[in-house]
């Protein structure tokens, strides 16, 4: 095996500019729920929720502290019962699906936590292989290689891969689960605040990773995050989460003129000007 | 599935004299991409070629060559899903000497970072060799993943090896000795720091804690009194029928009282109480304190002051050691009880007997010897436990297997302690 790569050829940055512009959002929906009601005992945290997510958009999730963000992602994911309503991912009704169904549902999917998440009791490159070894039939040689290659386009040092998550950093923790999240190329990930705890430098790169990954692969973005740096440079789209349900959904330029206190409050607010 | 011409690469070569070779591996699957189409043989590597991508999007394999190039065509969508027989097909492929290899993407329908590796893997390789690989019909979003590949190109993959077996027994055994050596080392911290906290009990009554310390009497002793009865009445109910069937053949089944009798307070109960509690409660203790470790909640008692002997392991040992001694009482009763029982519907004696008989076979040494012996036990317990639980580390399974050896370690430390307990009072006739 050569170390010595061929000399690059690949004029990375114009490509991306012309990539950029053929992967926009296209009209497809790819995550369809209507009527989403979900509660724990007598409180009611979502109630009557209607979202679409469009194929190859990055959506952005923002609300309040405990409006139901992490709850709505963990209804999709089916890790919440809920109450009413329906929820398809790639056309497919989970509650109603096959085991089969389910299964090729999960492969195209992929999940950050906002804890990482990671299993304490494997490695980084161990944690990345858990997928490929669950729902793929590969060798170990191409998943080692792979393993690595992910560990570092999510900008962990090559050290990081033989080390248990318990050495590793906050930072690290949360690019870690992000390259288990993609480990199978996922065509729809959803991210938990995957910037929080970031120095600004490292959520920037992340940002531009993902940005990247969604024009090389084709990447759809589900992202709950409070960054507001990611809200203005990368999603095509922001929801606001709020009142039990959507209160709107759209660029981040028309939500800041959208007429509600704790909007205009979020992204008008003395922390969003100070940032300009 | 038959191919309809027999010889393809014959006919190609009579006809245009091109070649076009299949790398086989995946073409089980269905259709065979070179010659699929009318049967009437088939007409040249372009046409050859455009039959390819009907293929239901498994990636395959096609090579063509000309006079001095050999053009390599990947079909279908590159994903991960089929990356087997990706590399599988990459592996076997064979290439001419002497020609100009060219990877072709115009047929790639979908192309993942496996796919880009795998094809970016074959190409460093090649060049590695000296042969220099060009690209062709490169959409931009295969030249940006190419790219992110090139550019976060993992190191040359060596298989893991391990070092021969006997070094590695070696190794183990070691490490083994070593951690005895801190086994050790540490229990005498906690012994040492439990006596420090104690000594500053006198001066500041409330570190003593006796909420926290009536808490865990509760758990360790009030929950724990329903089994240890059932399980010592059951096992006095076995001695008794067991030593009565054997000594009724000498028609000496009276000594059945004193097998029981001595037997149960002496060093029965104790140890039965010793082993349940063990896996009741230290294991309980040692899960706690661990995941307590693991969670970072001892480092912020650390910060905030406080010492984790005083607000974790003392209360657990004291409340150990006052449960230990009540526990191993209740257990010697409900053994004597099922032993009477036995006694008295098997070997047909009068409950009346049988405590006449007890009451000449032990006496009130034979109960202290036992209960003396139980606040060492579950000093012991206690002191294992929290050892193991301070050793937990970051993951899961560290937690488990510290529990785990928190439990053999104790059951196994309590009757070696028992022995030299035995050893001690027969060497001072009680």
């Amino acid at each position: 095996m050569s170390d010595a790569a061929p000399p690059t050829e690949y004029d990375t940055d114009r490509d991306a500019a012309e990539v950029s512009a053929l992967s926009k959002p296209s009209d497809e929906v790819i995550l369809h729920a209507r009527g989403v009601t979900v509660g724990f005992g007598s409180t009611i945290v979502l109630q009557d929720l209607d979202l679409d997510v469009y194929r190859r958009e990055i959506l952005g999730f923002v609300g309040g502290s405990g409006t139901g963000k992490s709850v709505l992602m963990r209804a999709i994911l089916g890790l919440t019962p809920r109450r009413a309503g329906e929820i398809e991912v790639f056309g497919t009704n989970l509650e109603t699906a096959s085991d089969a169904q389910r299964h090729a549902v999960e492969r195209r999917w992929g999940v950050l936590f906002q804890q990482g998440a990671l299993f304490s009791s494997l490695t980084v490159r161990q944690n990345i292989q858990v997928p490929m070894l669950e729902h793929m039939r590969m060798s170990d040689r191409l998943m080692d290689e792979l393993a690595l290659l992910k560990i570092e386009m999510v900008g962990l040092p090559r050290s990081a891969a033989d080390k248990f998550p318990s050495e590793l950093s906050g930072g690290m923790i949360k690019r870690a689960s992000l390259a288990r999240a993609l480990a199978l190329d996922p065509d729809l990930v959803f991210l938990d605040e995957p910037t929080s705890g970031l120095d600004p430098i490292g959520a920037a790169a992340f940002d531009d990773l993902v940005l990247k990954l969604r024009e090389t692969l084709g990447l759809t973005v589900y992202m709950v995050t409070h960054d507001l740096d990611s809200l203005h440079s990368i999603c095509d789209r922001v929801a606001v989460l709020g009142e039990k349900r959507v209160l709107t959904a759209g660029p981040i330029e028309e939500l800041m003129r959208f007429d509600n206190d704790w909007v205009q409050e979020y992204f008008n607010g003395v922390r969003a000007l100070r940032r300009v | 599935m038959p191919c309809p011409c027999q010889s393809p690469q014959a006919d190609l070569d009579a006809d245009v004299g091109r070649k076009v070779y299949v790398a086989h591996g995946t073409l089980g699957k269905g259709v065979s991409p070179v010659c699929q189409r009318d049967g009437a043989g088939c007409r040249g590597s372009d046409e050859a070629r455009m039959t390819i991508h009907p293929v239901k999007d498994m990636p395959t394999l096609t090579v063509e060559e000309t006079d001095d190039l050999c053009r390599i065509v990947p079909a279908g969508a590159w994903t991960i899903h089929e990356s087997a027989a990706m590399e599988a097909q990459l592996a076997e492929l064979k290439l001419p000497d002497g020609v100009r290899p060219v990877i072709d993407f115009s047929q790639i329908t979908t192309l993942d970072t496996a796919g880009a590796w795998l094809l970016h893997r074959f190409r460093g390789d090649l060049d590695y060799r000296g042969v220099r690989v060009d690209l062709e019909n490169l959409r931009p979003s295969h030249r940006v993943l190419l790219g992110e590949v090139e550019k976060h190109h993992p190191p040359p993959w060596k298989p893991e090896r391990r070092p021969a077996s006997l070094v590695r027994i070696l190794e183990t055994t070691g490490r083994e000795v070593v951690e005895i050596g801190n086994d050790v080392r540490s229990v005498l911290h906690i012994v040492g720091s439990l006596v420090s906290v104690l000594s500053g009990v006198f001066l500041r009554p409330r570190s003593l804690r006796l909420p926290s310390i009536a808490n865990q009497f509760d758990r360790t002793c009030i929950g724990a009194v329903p089994i240890i009865l059932m399980m010592s009445f059951l096992i006095g109910a076995i001695i008794s029928q067991q030593g009565g069937f054997y000594l009724r053949q000498f028609g000496a089944e009276v000594y059945v009282v004193d097998l029981a009798g001595v037997l149960v307070l002496r060093e029965l109960g104790v140890i039965l109480t010793a082993i349940m509690v063990a896996g009741r409660s230290g294991s309980a203790f040692t899960a706690e304190i661990g995941s307590m470790k693991m969670r970072e909640e001892i480092d912020a008692l650390h910060v905030i002051g406080l010492r984790v002997t005083e607000v974790l392991i003392l209360p657990r040992l004291l409340a150990l050691i006052l449960a230990m001694p009540v526990l191993t009482f209740l257990s010697n009763i409900a053994a004597l009880f099922g032993a009477g029982l036995v006694s008295w519907f098997y070997l047909d004696m009068a409950p009346r007997v049988f405590l006449d008989l007890m009451q000449v076979a032990v006496t009130i040494d034979t109960l202290m010897v036992g209960l003396v012996k139980a606040p060492f036990m579950a000093l012991i317990i206690g002191l294992v436990a929290s050892v193991e639980g301070m050793k937990v580390g970051g993951s899961a399974e560290s937690l488990g297997k510290h529990t785990t050896l928190s439990v053999v370690k104790a059951i196994f430390m309590v009757i070696v302690v028992d022995g030299l307990f035995a050893i001690f009072f027969s060497s001072i006739g009680i």
